[in-house]
């Protein structure tokens, strides 16, 4: 009996699922509640996606045309190498490089942005990624700085916070574990939770760069993901947190540095600090460069590429 | 039906393969155990000898990232072997007098109602168990925390997320082992045994803790040493709700256990800090194959007895 009364419920809840797919397809026409039918809408919806895609694909073809002819039967290999913080980026970049003109082989190796530069000034690569900026001695050895993207940090903290702007200096001395009241900075008398990402996290590595802390931070929390970062500091009553600007929300506060609002058009015009860019560092300028690689850099800064750059959750550069 | 009464030839045929069968099956299990302690050891111990075993072990530095990385883990193996014990403390006399209500004292309907949520328990994801303790436990623990250290200059907030936390939450995972394994201990202790006690004129309550307790001790021994084995090895749900920076292993501090050391850095470590976290694990696998171990020792004793 009680079996019974199982099979008939599981057998209800396949019958229902089965309606539920009709429902969502149903416009296509094909609607009887027989599973065969169900299937033939599926793949007519499939269809459809299909030729749609392709019908994109055609128009970003069209858009992109003069590209697309100039570098058409394009064949070789690039190389780079650099900047582990760019390990997200220039993976995403040579996978679907590599995609778009099958004839090039784009291969990475990630050994810090010093290294980086270094093997482009001695030819032994195409491409130095490095994530910070050049300096003047790289420069002056012929090294040329190609920004091609911007990671920004946003500082975040739980959304009843009353403190909203916060100085370079007051943020060291939270992160370093000096300040650990909120009334020390003006806010209401509530402890400081400061919460980081785990070590080898990149956006930890940048946000201690750029504040000049490296190994000093003094954390309560070390979470492994964004995710939890921003859940934590939403929850947690006087927390402070650090993430990628692109997944801000309004769960929490984002807050001023320096009386700068963390936003991506004070990143372009250099006036929020937290951020540093990701420079591709080429010998010499890119139109002096080989064919291959020069595609590389119009690719970038084709829609497409900048669609790219925003998808591993960076800053175009325009 | 012709393979059961066909000719014998067929059917030794049969017979034969069954038998490879099964044995292949048990090989795998085998296999597995044996690649793994391969694995781990062949993984886990270039680092002990490149950073050397006293530094990884007794060192209290986790700096894996630094310019100058050390890779001391010592806090890490205490706050596993404090963490553990906290909860085996807390939850075994909750498990154990739980198995003793069930076996024993439970008026029939409210059996009904107990025995089916600790099974529940048992099955409940160990990541549900975390996120509750992040939406429930962390915030009572902050509260307590702040009022505790109001005003203290010295203290860390964590925001709830601590050693407590943890504990709470091993503690309440480890009741579902403890309490159906004790409870089963309890229900083979013979009839005889009770009747005996009771009929000496002993009251229930000395009958259980004076007689069947006694005459149920590997049984509950097994439990317990089931529990550690549960707790020591957990990451999902405490990894949510203990913090995970390294630090010693104080109750409101921060801290970070074996497994979730594992978990926190295995996805962005490389080169030496990665094989280190291959030795966090070879640490945690020798931990818990001593705990095995015991426990086929402790089992192989109550055939004697």
């Amino acid at each position: 009996m009680r079996k019974k009364m199982i099979s008939l419920f599981a057998a209800g809840i396949l019958a229902a699922g089965t309606l539920a797919g009709c429902g969502s397809t149903a416009n296509t026409g094909a609607q009887t509640s027989s599973a065969p039918a169900a299937s033939e809408a599926g793949s007519t919806a499939a269809d459809a996606a299909d030729s749609q895609a392709a019908s994109t694909a055609d128009s970003s073809e069209a858009a992109g045309s003069e590209a697309a002819d100039q570098y058409a039967d394009l064949s070789g290999s690039i190389t780079m190498s650099g900047s582990t913080s760019m390990e997200k980026l220039a993976n995403a970049l040579a996978e679907s490089f590599m995609a778009k003109y099958p004839g090039v082989t784009v291969t990475a190796e990630f050994t810090g942005s010093s290294a980086g530069i270094e093997s482009v000034l001695a030819g032994s690569v195409d491409i130095g990624n490095s994530s910070r900026n050049l300096k003047e001695d790289e420069k002056s050895a012929g090294a040329v700085e190609n920004i091609v993207a911007i990671d920004g940090i946003a500082v975040v903290t739980d959304p009843a916070n009353t403190v909203t702007d916060l100085t370079t200096d007051q943020l060291i001395s939270i992160y370093k574990g000096e300040t650990k009241n909120w009334s020390e900075l003006g806010g209401a008398d509530q402890a400081i939770v400061v919460v980081g990402r785990e070590a080898g996290s990149g956006t930890r590595g940048a946000f201690e760069e750029i504040l000049g802390i490296e190994d000093q931070a003094a954390y309560a929390n070390e979470l492994d993901s964004t995710g939890a970062v921003m859940a934590k500091v939403a929850s947690t009553p006087g927390a402070i947190g650090y993430v990628s600007l692109d997944v801000v929300d309004d769960t929490v506060l984002t807050e001023k540095l320096d009386g700068v609002e963390a936003t991506e058009e004070n990143i372009k015009n250099g006036s929020y600090t937290l951020s540093r860019p990701f420079v591709m560092a080429t010998k010499g300028e890119i139109s002096e460069q080989k064919p291959e690689v020069q595609a590389l850099f119009d690719y970038l800064s084709s829609d497409e590429g900048k669609e790219l750059i925003k998808s591993v959750g960076l800053i175009t550069v325009d | 039906m012709n393979s059961i009464i066909g000719s014998n030839k067929s059917r030794s045929v049969v017979e034969r393969t069954a038998q490879i069968i099964f044995i292949v099956c048990a090989f795998f299990a085998v296999l597995a155990v044996l690649s793994i302690t391969v694995y781990m050891f062949l993984n886990g111990t270039p680092a002990l000898t490149q950073v050397g075993i006293t530094e990884i072990l007794f060192g209290t530095v986790w700096k894996p990232t630094a310019t100058d990385p050390s890779y001391g883990i010592l806090y890490v193996i205490l706050t596993s072997i404090v963490g553990t014990t906290l909860a085996i403390l807390l939850g075994v006399p909750v498990g154990v007098l739980t198995a003793i209500f069930l076996a024993e004292t439970a008026p029939a309907p409210l059996a009904k109602i107990v025995k089916p949520a600790v099974e529940l328990l048992a099955g409940i994801p160990s990541v549900i168990y975390g996120l509750l303790g992040i939406l429930l436990l962390c915030p009572l623990m902050y509260k307590l925390e702040q009022k505790i250290f109001a005003g203290s200059q010295t203290h860390q907030f964590t925001g709830g997320a601590n050693l407590i936390s943890a504990v709470l939450v091993l503690a309440i995972m480890i009741l579902p082992t403890v309490i159906s394994i004790s409870e089963s201990a309890l229900r083979s202790v013979p009839a005889s045994l009770k009747a005996a006690s009771l009929a000496m004129g002993a009251s229930k309550i000395q009958t259980i803790f004076k007689v069947i307790l006694p005459a149920a001790r590997s049984g509950i021994v097994t439990a317990i040493v089931l529990g550690v084995g549960r707790a020591i090895g957990e990451a999902m749900a405490i990894s949510l709700v203990s913090g995970s920076s390294v630090n010693a292993p104080l109750p409101f501090n921060s801290v970070r256990f074996l497994t979730t050391a594992i978990v926190a850095e295995m996805g962005y470590a490389a080169d030496l800090h990665r094989q280190v976290l291959f030795t966090i694990g070879l640490v945690l696998f020798v931990f818990i194959m001593i705990i095995n171990l015991s426990l086929t020792r402790i089992l192989k004793g109550g055939v004697k007895e």
